[in-house]
C-alpha cells in the first residue's frame, strides 16, 4: 500500500534548489494539485527567468520558457489558442513584479482565465541577491548594501492588495509555507486557483511568501523565522479577493 | 480569371492572413499600421478568431510565442519603434524554433522619426532583429498584390522552416489601394509533434525552450539551425528581373523604391540607356547569385532606398564589390521621384567606361 510518493506531475529530474529553499515545497503543491484535479494531460505550464527558470524540467506537463516577466503575456496566447488546456505560469518577484509588471496588471485586467504561482521571496536569487520590487525597507541586497533605503528608492511592491483594484482579477490570495499550518493552507490556495481555472471561473493569483537562506545570508531554519518576523508583517496571509464564492453564492 | 477586390495593402495582408489560416492576431496601435488591427478586430470575432490589443508590442510579440508554441499559425504587426520592442521576442522565438509572421510597416526614424514611409529598418530585419545567431525570413512587398502573397507565402516558409517570417513593408505600401486577387491554394500545415498542446498523458512532455546552459549545447542547436538556413538560401530565393539582358547599369530596389525605380528605366530606355533593375523579393536570402551574375555585365549598381544605403551594403558584398556604386536614396519619410532616380541613371551613364 503507497503512503508516500512523488506526485507524477513531477519528473525524477532531481531538483537544483539551494538548502531551505521553498521553491521545491512549492513544486511539489501545484504537482500534488494537478495529480489530484487530473489535468496533467491538458496542463501546460510557463516557467519564469530566475531560480526556478529550469521548472520546465521538473514537471511532467507540456512546459513553455518564457521571456523575462512575460509569462503572463505567453499564457495569454497559449490559453486564447486551446481554452480547453490548463495553463498556469510559475513567476519570481523580478519575473512578475519588475519587469514583468505590465504583463501581471494587464493579463488581470482582462480576466485571462489562467492561474499565476507567484514566487515571492523579497530577492534576486539567481543573479546574486539584488533588491527586488518586494524587498522590504532596511533590507540588505547586493544594490543596497547599507540596506534599503525608502528615500533613495522607494517601496516594496504589495502586490496582492495592488491587483485587488483590478476588476479582472477574480481570486487572490497571499500564503506562505514557512511552517506545517502555512502549507497546508497554502496548498488549499493553490487548489482553489487551478480550480477556478477549470471551472473556467477566471484570474487567479497566488502568492507565497517564500525564502531565499543563501541571498537573505541566514540559515535555513532563520530563513523560515525571518519570514514570521520580517515578511508577513509586511505582507499579511490572506485573501485579498474572490468573486468566485459571490458567484457560488448567487 | 480570378476577381479582384480594391484593397488597402494593410488589409490585403490581414485578408491574406484570415486565407492563410490565421485565427489569431495580437497587436498594439502605431501608424502607419493601425488598419491592420483594426480590420483583425472586426473580422476575427466573425470567424471564431481571436484579436487582441495587447498592452504593449513587447506583449504582443510574446502572445505570439504563446500561440506559436502551441502549432497554430500566429501574426504580429506593428511599425518600426514596435518593431524595436520585439527584439527580445524574436530572439526567442528563433532560439525555441518556433514559427510566426511579424509584419513590419516602416516608418522614418530612428527614434520617434516620422510616420511617413522609409525603408530604414532593412538591417533590422535582415541582420539584427534581436541578439544572438539568427535569421529571420524577410520579405519585401512591392504591390498591394505582393502584401498578400507574400503573406500567405510568409505563413507557409515560417511553418516549412521553424522561423519567423518577416513581411519589410513600407507606409505607402500599407496605405495604397490596388485591385488584388486573393484566391489561393493554402497548402495544408505540416505535423507539428513539437507543439505544447498537453500530453494528454500519451507522450512524454514537450518543452519550449531557448535556454541551453551548457555550451557545446548551445552551440549544437546553433549549428543546426545555420544548416536549415543554409538550405533556405540555397533553394527560397525570390526576385524579379526587369530588362536585365542587356543592361549596363543595375537598379537594386524593393518595396516603393522599385516602383519608383520602374518609371525611371522605362524613361531612361526611351532615352537609350541600358538600364534595368534586380527587385529582392527575399530580402533574406538576399539574391546574391542574381547580382554576382549582373557584376559580369553592367559597369554601375545604383541602390535605390529610402534609407541611408542600408541595402547597398548587401549589393556591394554580394557583387563583389566589381562595380561602381550609387546611392539613390532619400530618408525621413521622403520618397525618391522618378526624376530622382533618373538623374542617378544618367549620372551612371555619363561616368561610362
Amino acid at each position: 500500500m503507497v503512503v508516500f510518493e512523488k506526485p507524477h506531475a513531477l519528473t525524477d529530474v532531481p531538483l537544483h534548489y539551494c538548502p531551505g529553499c521553498t521553491h521545491g515545497i512549492v513544486h511539489r503543491l501545484v504537482a500534488e494539485v494537478i495529480d489530484e484535479l487530473g489535468i496533467e494531460g491538458k496542463t501546460i505550464g510557463i516557467a519564469p527567468v530566475g531560480c526556478s527558470v529550469m521548472a520546465y524540467n521538473y514537471f511532467n506537463c507540456d512546459m513553455i520558457e518564457a521571456a523575462h516577466g512575460r509569462a503572463p503575456a505567453v499564457a495569454t496566447g497559449v490559453k486564447r489558442a486551446n481554452p480547453e488546456n490548463i495553463v498556469f505560469t510559475y513567476q519570481g518577484d523580478g519575473d512578475l513584479a519588475s519587469i514583468g509588471m505590465a504583463e501581471t496588471v494587464h493579463s488581470a485586467a482582462r480576466n485571462e482565465n489562467i492561474t499565476i504561482i507567484f514566487i515571492n521571496n523579497a530577492i534576486y536569487g539567481m543573479t546574486g541577491g539584488q533588491m527586488a520590487p518586494t524587498s522590504l525597507p532596511g533590507q540588505i541586497t547586493q544594490p543596497s548594501p547599507y540596506g534599503r533605503d525608502t528615500n533613495h528608492c522607494g517601496f516594496p511592491i504589495k502586490v496582492c492588495e495592488m491587483l485587488s483594484q483590478v476588476d479582472g482579477a477574480q481570486y487572490l490570495e497571499r500564503v506562505a509555507v514557512n511552517n506545517v499550518k502555512n502549507v497546508k493552507n497554502a496548498k488549499k490556495a493553490i487548489k482553489k486557483a487551478f480550480q477556478n481555472q477549470v471551472e473556467g471561473k477566471g484570474f487567479s493569483l497566488v502568492e507565497v511568501i517564500s525564502t531565499c537562506p543563501t541571498n537573505w545570508g541566514l540559515t535555513p531554519k532563520k530563513a523560515l523565522e525571518w519570514v514570521d518576523e520580517k515578511m508577513i508583517p509586511y505582507y499579511p496571509l490572506g485573501v485579498y479577493k474572490d468573486t468566485t464564492a459571490e458567484k457560488e453564492a448567487e | 480569371m480570378a476577381d479582384k477586390v480594391l484593397m488597402k495593402g494593410n488589409e490585403a495582408i490581414a485578408e491574406a492572413a484570415i486565407i492563410a489560416g490565421c485565427r489569431h492576431y495580437f497587436g498594439y496601435p502605431i501608424t502607419p499600421q493601425t488598419e491592420i488591427a483594426a480590420y483583425m478586430a472586426k473580422r476575427m470575432p466573425k470567424i471564431g478568431g481571436c484579436f487582441l490589443q495587447a498592452e504593449s508590442e513587447i506583449a504582443a510579440i510574446n502572445m505570439v510565442y504563446g500561440v506559436a508554441s502551441t502549432g497554430l499559425r500566429v501574426m504580429t504587426s506593428s511599425s518600426s519603434p514596435g518593431i524595436s520592442l520585439k527584439g527580445e521576442g524574436l530572439s526567442y522565438l528563433a532560439g525555441a524554433d518556433l514559427p510566426s509572421l511579424v509584419i513590419n510597416v516602416q516608418r522614418g526614424g530612428p527614434g520617434l522619426g516620422g510616420i511617413q514611409p522609409s525603408q530604414s529598418d532593412y538591417f533590422q530585419a535582415t541582420k539584427a532583429g534581436g541578439h544572438g545567431d539568427f535569421r529571420m525570413l524577410v520579405l519585401a512587398p512591392s504591390s498591394v498584390q505582393e502584401m498578400a502573397d507574400l503573406t500567405v507565402k510568409g505563413f507557409e516558409l515560417a511553418d516549412k522552416y521553424r522561423m519567423t517570417s518577416m513581411i519589410l513593408a513600407d507606409g505607402t505600401m500599407g496605405q495604397m489601394m490596388e485591385p488584388v486577387s486573393l484566391e489561393y491554394d493554402v497548402k495544408p500545415m505540416p505535423e507539428k509533434p513539437w507543439a505544447t498542446t498537453g500530453t494528454k498523458m500519451e507522450r512524454e512532455h514537450n518543452i519550449v525552450n531557448s535556454l541551453f546552459l551548457q555550451p557545446d549545447a548551445l552551440e549544437k542547436s546553433n549549428l543546426e539551425r545555420y544548416e536549415r538556413y543554409k538550405f533556405i538560401e540555397e533553394n527560397e530565393v525570390m526576385y524579379e528581373e526587369y530588362m536585365m539582358d542587356d543592361a549596363e547599369i543595375c537598379i537594386a530596389a524593393f518595396g516603393i523604391a522599385a516602383r519608383v525605380a520602374k518609371n525611371a528605366i522605362v524613361e531612361a530606355r526611351n532615352k537609350g540607356i541600358k538600364v534595368g533593375m534586380i527587385r529582392p523579393i527575399t530580402l533574406w536570402p538576399f539574391p546574391t547569385k542574381a547580382f554576382e551574375a549582373a557584376a559580369e555585365k553592367v559597369h554601375t549598381f545604383i541602390s535605390v532606398e529610402l534609407s541611408m544605403g542600408q541595402m547597398l551594403e548587401d549589393v556591394k558584398l554580394a557583387s563583389k564589390c566589381k562595380g561602381e556604386y550609387m546611392l539613390c536614396s532619400r530618408v525621413g519619410g521622403m520618397i525618391p521621384s522618378p526624376e530622382e532616380v533618373l538623374a542617378a541613371i544618367e549620372k551612371a551613364n555619363g561616368g561610362a567606361k
